[in-house]
Order: structure tokens, then C-alpha cells, then sequence
């Protein structure tokens, strides 16, 4: 066919490139601002104007970032509530999603309806708060991971994939003998892989984010405090000028609370801004699944 | 969603069966016993609401008081204000995101570039991935005394003055609705954008025959498309209006702007754990999750009486 292009059609490509452009530099502006600052000499971002690029390049509150005790033991933690949250939270959900998939399954609605619900009702902050203290998870790394495994939506996610899996895979492999476990382990996980990645990478995003559990339940506990927490008591001292001491100690290192926290800021997102864009097409199956087939 | 409670063909529980499911009925008995106590336990503390908790009491010996605590939440004033901000904000922030994810999604399709389209769907979905911390940080940059907005304000003339924006109660909820369609409109886009994708072609080719235009186009068959997509996702969301109100209002929140930033979340906090008023802080939560169920249903009725796709 005759491609024809009308005035209203071209000014309709004009405009929409424009939108995509303002778009992408709305997105990604705050981002790179936030670079520059992290670059720039502290005394000097104070007098503004810093955009895209550092005026006056140093590396010194890298430097100061580096040497923060609470940071780097933040970041530890956070590394492992990330690998090992991960890791229990897809192992669970698969399993439970496996078990509900299996069309013979005996209490397959039951089982359902058991965790459909927790999407919907949750005892809130306060109870939660008192359990978890009942078991002594407060105080403690095991309150990042052990609480919250089982996400209903991931769980569902995953179901709805495993269904898609033939049923003559499974009961070829029951003529052989093999039993739930092996069909499990060396059938629909294979199987399951692209999906597993989508779980895992929401699982870990979440883990690698969290701050406010950290604050709630182990801010007594400083070796034990997440990376995000971290970050955040940095960005309440700056909003309050900090205090002398501290401020003292930045004056004589030449670096600002301000710049500081820049610093922090873009340790703290380079993982997710390095992993993200190989990880897209894991994500975007993921969501379809879970959103429009249900 | 799930379609739950659909009978199937009866399910005899015979010896036979149990024992060769046994390995699963073992997982699955150690997952409900799992998430009955995370999950299910936390409800019984819902008890907490209709008495005085004390923890030294607990709560089989703290004193029952009925309703008291809830008469006391609807005649405090600071817990009303609460409530309109979290509801306000709720609003807010679900429309500008529904919005503005439909738009998005539906120019981005529009974009016939390839490489631009997906370079722009990557660089969208950044902000979704990056925690309310660094967004509430960044924001801290963008919108302070030296930072570009009030630059570009005081360079147009529009000011004289750099603008204190977190000192005013007025740019408050703006601030909130914007943070929230910078970080979330890529990642919601997505899936409008999988469903414009499923829109079957040969309709736009018939269009175009016709001479349709492109308004045209989406007009008559992209948004009648997606429609399905947008009812259900509006309902997923209407339930989640009033749990849309923590981590940002607690994160840019101080206390020139507590009048409109606070929500049920943090009031539930403030008196809960710092103020140790169990009780009151579990009855405006068991409030809050009341209202989201009630939404929820309500919800549901009005998609089933417009013979709309429902969550159950």
C-alpha cells in the first residue's frame, strides 16, 4: 500500500517525538543530576548550577562514603537479605505453586483460597509488630526473610505458568516411576527457568529496597540495619543540618552532607541500574503473565 | 484473578491417593502451618483494638473496653485530617498514574522507530526500580534552593525568591502525585503496551482503508482494545487507594507540612510504636483495612453491573 502521509499525521510524528524526548529527559535528569553532585566538590555544589557534569570534579565523598562504618555494614547486609530473601522466597513459592498446579491435587482449592486471601487481609502494622516480636525475629537478621516468603501474586504468577506445562510431561515421567520431588526438580523447575527469573528479580528488588523493616524491627541492632536505612537517616541529618560534630568533621574533609548523600545515593542504585536493562524481557513475561491471563 | 472455589469433578480422598500425594500434602501442610502463623496470626492482635493492651498484661488480661477506642479515633481531629489526606492522596496519585500509563503506552506504540521505541521503554521502567529513598533524595536535589526547578523559575521571572518547597503545605500532594507518575508510569505502561500488542492488526488496516486517521484510530480500536486491561487493573488498584499513603509521605513529611502529609500509615506508627498505644494504633489500622475491603467489593459490584471483567 501507498504510504500517505497527511499534514495532521506529520505534526501528530513532530509532537510525539517531542514527548518522547521531554520524557526521557525528565526521567533520567534527577539521575544524572545526582552523578554530577556525587562528583562535584562540596563547597562547590553550594553555590548551584550544577547540571550534567561535575564543575569541579573529586572523588572525595566516594572517598567519605567508603570509610562510613554503618554504610559498608548496611550494604553487607543488605547483599545478604537480598541472596538469601531471594533465594527462600522463590523456593517456597514454587513449591507451593507446584502443588497447586497438580490438577490431582486433593485440597487444591482449599490451598488456594488459604493464600488468595492473605491479598487481601492482613493484620496490619501493630499485630504484625507483636508477632514478630512474640517470636523473636525483632532484633534479628531472620526478620528480613523468614516473614513475608510467600507473596500470594508471585505465587500466581508462577501457577498460571506451570499450568501451561503439558500434562503428558508429568505422567510420562510417573510411567518411569518418578515421584512428585523428581517431576519437581528435574521437569517443570527446567522448564519454569523464565519465570523463575521474573520472580527473582521482583523478590529482589523488594529485598535489596526494603528500609522500613529495618527500621521498625532492628534499629537497636546497628550491625544490622540494610543499606536503604542507612541512606535514609543520611538524608534526614542533611534536611536537618546534622549535627556539629559531624559537620565539623565533613568541614575539615572539604565534602558536604549534601554531597555525601549524592555519593551514597548512586552506590546504592548502580547494582539495579547495572542488572535492569538485561533483565527487561524477564520482567515484562512476568507482569503479562500476572496481569492480563488471570 | 484466581478462580477459586470452581468445583471440579469431585475429588474422591481415597488411602491410595493420600499416600501417593504424600509429599505433597507434607509440603503443603508445613507451608499453611508457615502462613498461618505469618499471615493469620497478626489478625488475632486485632483483639488489641477493643481493649486498654498493656504488654505486661497481654492479651488474655488487659482490660476490655469496646468500641472506645474507635469513638476515640473519630472524635480526634488530628485522625480525621489523617484520613482526608490519605484518601486525597490516594485519589490523586491512582488517577494521575492511570492516566498518564495509558497515555504513555499509547504514544510509545505510536513511536514506529524501533531502536528509539525501546530505548525509551528501557530508560522509562529506571525510576520503578529505584527505592522511595533515593526518589525521595533525588526530589530533595531537583526541587532545593539550588536545584533546576527553582533555577528555571527564578531565570523566567516567574520568581524572585527560590521557592521552599517542602515548606508549604499547597505543593505538598502535588509533589507526592508527581514523584509517583515519574517513578511508576514505565512500569505500569507495560502492560497497556502488551495488550495494545494483542490488538489484532487487520482492524487497524481496515481503518486506514477507511481513511481513519490516527486520533482516529486510537480512538475507535486502541482504547476499545485495552479496555479490559484498564477495568481490571482499576479494580486491582481501588483496593490499594488508602495502602498508596507511607513511604513517601514519611520520607518528605516535617513538620511544617504535617497537616497534609500524614496518613493512616503514619498515624498508625506514631501512636502504635512511639507513643505505645497498641490499641489505638491497631484500631485505625483494622479502620484502614475495613475500608479497602469495603472499596474492593463495591468495586466488584459496580465492574459486574457494567458487565465488565471482575477480580472474583
Amino acid at each position: 500500500m501507498k504510504k500517505k502521509k497527511s499534514a495532521a499525521d506529520k505534526i501528530f510524528v513532530v509532537c510525539n517525538t517531542i514527548f518522547m524526548v521531554f520524557f526521557v529527559v525528565i526521567t533520567l535528569y534527577p539521575v544524572l543530576n545526582t552523578l554530577a553532585i556525587s562528583l562535584n566538590d562540596g563547597i562547590d555544589t553550594i553555590r548551584g548550577g550544577v547540571h550534567l557534569w561535575p564543575r569541579k570534579f573529586t572523588l572525595k565523598n566516594y572517598h567519605t562514603v567508603f570509610q562510613k562504618q554503618n554504610l559498608l555494614t548496611g550494604a553487607y547486609i543488605s547483599v545478604l537479605r537480598t541472596i538469601v530473601g531471594t533465594f527462600l522466597s522463590l523456593a517456597l513459592n514454587a513449591i507451593l505453586a507446584f502443588i497447586i498446579s497438580r490438577k490431582k491435587f486433593l485440597f487444591k482449592s482449599q490451598l488456594s483460597l488459604f493464600w488468595v486471601i492473605t491479598m487481601y487481609v492482613n493484620g496490619g502494622l501493630i499485630p504484625t509488630f507483636m508477632v514478630y516480636n512474640g517470636l523473636g525475629l525483632t532484633n534479628s537478621f531472620w526478620v528480613y526473610v523468614i516473614p513475608g516468603m510467600i507473596s500470594a501474586f508471585n505465587m500466581l504468577v508462577l501457577r498460571t505458568y506451570m499450568q501451561g506445562i503439558p500434562d503428558s510431561l508429568e505422567e510420562s515421567a510417573q510411567l518411569d516411576g518418578a515421584g512428585y520431588t523428581v517431576i519437581f526438580l528435574k521437569i517443570i523447575s527446567p522448564l519454569c527457568k523464565p519465570v523463575y527469573a521474573t520472580i527473582a528479580l521482583f523478590v529482589a528488588v523488594y529485598q535489596w529496597n526494603s528500609w522500613f523493616d529495618s527500621m521498625l524491627y532492628n534499629r537497636m541492632s546497628t550491625k544490622l540495619t540494610t543499606l536503604q536505612y542507612e541512606l535514609m537517616k543520611l538524608l534526614s541529618s542533611v534536611m536537618q543540618q546534622s549535627g556539629s560534630a559531624e559537620a565539623a568533621k565533613n568541614a575539615a574533609a572539604a565534602v558536604t552532607p549534601a554531597s555525601v548523600r549524592a555519593a551514597a545515593t548512586i552506590v546504592t542504585m548502580l547494582p539495579i541500574i547495572c542488572l535492569y536493562p538485561f533483565l527487561q524481557r524477564y520482567f515484562v513475561t512476568g507482569l503479562t503473565i500476572g496481569g492480563v491471563k488471570e | 484473578m484466581a478462580r477459586i472455589g470452581v468445583k471440579e469433578k469431585e475429588k474422591k480422598i481415597t488411602w491410595k491417593e493420600v499416600k501417593r500425594q504424600k509429599v505433597l500434602l507434607i509440603w503443603s501442610a508445613a507451608i499453611v502451618v508457615y502462613g498461618f502463623i505469618f499471615y493469620y496470626l497478626p489478625l488475632g492482635g486485632w483483639i488489641t483494638a477493643f481493649q486498654n493492651y498493656k504488654p505486661k498484661d497481654g492479651l488474655l488480661h488487659s482490660k476490655f473496653v469496646g468500641l472506645d477506642k474507635f469513638k476515640f479515633l473519630f472524635s480526634d481531629s488530628t485522625f480525621l485530617k489523617v484520613v482526608r489526606n490519605t484518601v486525597a492522596m490516594g485519589v490523586i496519585n491512582l488517577v494521575v498514574t492511570f492516566v498518564m500509563a495509558i497515555v504513555f503506552a499509547i504514544l510509545l506504540n505510536e513511536v514506529k522507530n524501533t531502536f528509539g521505541k525501546k530505548t525509551v521503554q528501557t530508560i522509562s521502567y529506571l525510576p520503578h526500580f529505584l527505592s522511595w529513598i533515593i526518589v525521595t533524595g533525588i526530589l530533595h536535589d531537583v526541587l532545593s534552593g539550588t536545584g533546576i526547578i527553582n533555577e528555571m523559575l527564578v531565570k523566567l521571572s516567574i520568581v524572585d525568591q527560590p521557592i521552599n518547597f517542602f515548606a508549604h503545605t499547597t505543593y505538598f500532594w502535588p509533589i507526592v502525585a508527581f514523584a509517583n507518575v515519574w517513578k511508576e508510569t514505565g512500569w505500569n505502561a507495560i502492560i497497556y503496551l502488551s495488550a495494545i500488542t494483542a490488538i489484532d492488526p487487520s482492524l487497524y488496516e481496515a481503518a486506514s482503508m477507511d481513511g481513519a486517521g490516527r486520533w482516529a484510530k486510537i480512538k475507535h480500536i486502541t482504547l476499545p482494545g485495552i479496555r479490559p486491561t484498564i477495568m481490571i487493573l482499576l479494580l486491582m488498584n481501588v483496593g490499594n487507594v488508602l495502602n498508596a499513603g507511607f513511604e513517601i509521605q514519611y520520607l518528605l513529611g516535617n513538620g511544617l507540612v504535617k497537616s497534609v502529609s500524614e496518613t493512616i500509615d503514619i498515624y498508625v506508627l506514631k501512636w502504635g510504636i512511639s507513643q505505645n498505644d497498641f490499641s489505638l494504633g491497631t484500631a485505625a489500622g483494622i479502620f484502614k483495612s475495613l475500608v479497602s475491603i469495603i472499596l474492593i467489593v463495591i468495586a466488584n459490584q459496580l465492574a459486574k453491573r457494567a458487565g465488565e471483567e471482575r477480580l472474583f
